[in-house]
């Protein structure tokens, strides 16, 4: 799972005004969400090293939502407005309810989109999805090459995700591809978007990495350089301009090299809501990592609580929160300051602008990642699989792994 | 894809697009892989109507009748049709 993939490229709200006669004012502001992210479990076959998941995970693979408790807040959400439900985790194929959840979703209304990395998938599951009403399937790969493929997700899973695309294709499923790019595979992003195009891709999204939970542990060690990103962004428009298919490409670009942080998630509280697998109700992926902050819970709140009055949706909505150099910026609302997870995580201040800005007087943390990556003592240390050994470690508070990043749990 | 859109066309939502009524947003909308469109009125009506069997000349008629005091009313059709094309909302039947 990446944070990318719900994230940046992913909501197109696309408001159309074309004809002036009978139309109605378009653009108005949500105050709905729109895309709900259920992270089902936590639990995971692969052990990907760039993940975005809770560096402390593991505290959460035993106190999952039942299928009745999935299936209240399926309904909850769809009555407020959600239309694109997003069946996540860890990986969601290990829990056996998932038809159930795509029945409810079918019944209601959502577009749904189940997120895996293939391994569960078999001809029986895919059938019940088919029939069930499941729109599509995203379905991650890593690399054209057995041995980084492997490498990068601690397991033996190349093969299987090539027969797994075979047979998303093959039940006329639109074939949706997500590659987290870092610097392992970035120099093969030719060959992937070859490979993508002849397994069929309808999309795919080259999802550079970006920084939280177990990525940020790795960050030496995954972050490409930045004449390779820009190598990258060349191939991928070459890429487009010369093929004749009508795969549809979607290329994340990293904040780091940027000097504008991105909008995180549209907007804190605006489109997006996720429920974790204990039921948390998050604005973003990565929020529980903030300090002093208590988010609603669907057993315990409910989601229009959650959505409309919970303290913590309501924190970092719209641009009161700000400090300076972000609240006199006339830039503030391209951005709204970026990433508050970012700006916790490399700062200690989740209310400082994001340190990717180069503005913020925190941008040195951001060139200084750059600089540690290029340094082959920093970059060549092994990589922190996410593994169940290595979270119960963070869970316990593994002070020597983490030091130099403040909030990482 | 600049494609002369003729009356004689017939249309369908694109294949794993799905247009639907919204009751929360009050509007048609257009779900798709990774994204969603929200559409105006004018362009909920005429997608509505795009099913793969009404050719876009009885849309422009069936719309007419709907919306007679709406001037010029074919061009602003012809030019959602174009856009729906050119954006993959839609496929051409024949």
């Amino acid at each position: 799972m990446t944070q990318n993939s719900l994230g940046d490229s992913a909501v197109q709200q696309d408001v159309q005004a074309q004809t002036k006669n009978n139309g109605v004012a378009a653009n108005v502001t949500q105050t709905q969400p729109l895309w709900l992210l259920a992270e089902v479990t936590y639990r995971c076959p692969l052990q990907c090293a760039f993940c975005y998941n809770p560096t402390d995970f593991d505290k959460h693979t035993q106190n999952e939502l039942t299928t009745e408790q999935w299936i209240t807040t399926l309904r909850d959400a769809r009555k407020m407005g959600a239309l694109q439900l997003g069946i996540s985790g860890g990986e969601p194929l290990l829990r056996d309810d998932i038809e159930d959840i795509v029945i409810e979703a079918k019944k209601l209304g959502y577009y749904s989109n189940l997120i895996t990395s293939g391994v569960g998938l078999t001809e029986k599951r895919i059938k019940a999805f088919k029939e069930g009403g499941l729109d599509h399937i995203q379905l991650s790969m890593h690399d054209i090459t057995e041995e980084i493929n492997n490498f990068i997700t601690n397991t033996k899973t190349f093969k299987l995700k090539q027969k797994v695309a075979a047979m998303i294709k093959d039940h006329g499923y639109p074939m949706v591809l997500n590659v987290v790019i870092h610097r392992y595979n970035i120099g093969h992003l030719k060959e992937i978007l070859e490979m993508a195009e002849a397994l069929g891709a309808d999309y795919i999204e080259l999802a550079n990495t970006q920084y939280y939970g177990w990525s940020l542990v790795n960050r030496a060690q995954l972050m490409p350089q930045k004449e390779q990103v820009e190598e990258a962004e060349r191939i991928t428009n070459e890429f487009r301009e010369k093929s004749g298919s009508d795969m549809k490409i979607f290329f994340v670009v990293p904040d780091y090299f940027g000097d504008r942080p991105k909008k995180c998630m549209n907007g804190w509280g605006e489109v997006f809501m996720i429920v974790t697998a204990n039921g948390d109700v998050l604005p973003c992926h990565s929020a529980r990592v903030l300090p002093n902050m208590e988010f609603p819970n669907v057993k315990a709140d409910g989601l229009e609580y959650a959505w409309k009055e919970s303290p913590a949706f309501n924190k970092y909505r719209g641009n009161d929160w700000m400090k300076e150099p972000c609240r006199s910026c006339s830039e503030k609302d391209n951005d709204l300051g970026g990433c508050r997870c970012q700006a916790f995580l490399l700062s200690g201040d989740a209310e400082s602008a994001d340190p990717v800005c180069s503005k913020s007087p925190n941008r040195h943390l951001i060139d200084q990642a750059i600089e540690d990556s290029k340094n082959p003592t920093l970059a060549d240390k092994p990589i922190i699989f996410r593994t169940n050994a290595n979270s119960k470690k963070y869970g316990e508070g593994d002070k020597e792994r983490i030091e130099g990043f403040h909030g990482v749990p | 894809m600049a494609e002369d859109i003729q009356h004689s066309d017939t249309y369908d939502i694109a294949l794993h697009h799905r247009f639907q009524w919204e009751e929360a947003q009050s509007s048609y909308v257009i779900l798709f892989p990774e994204g969603m469109v929200k559409l105006h009125g004018g362009a909920g009506e005429i997608l509505k109507r795009v099913d793969g069997k009404t050719t876009v000349g009885q849309i422009v008629d069936a719309l007419k009748t709907a919306f007679p005091e709406a001037d010029n009313i074919e061009a602003d059709i012809l030019g959602m049709f174009e856009m729906a094309l050119g954006k993959a909302w839609i496929r051409k039947i024949n």
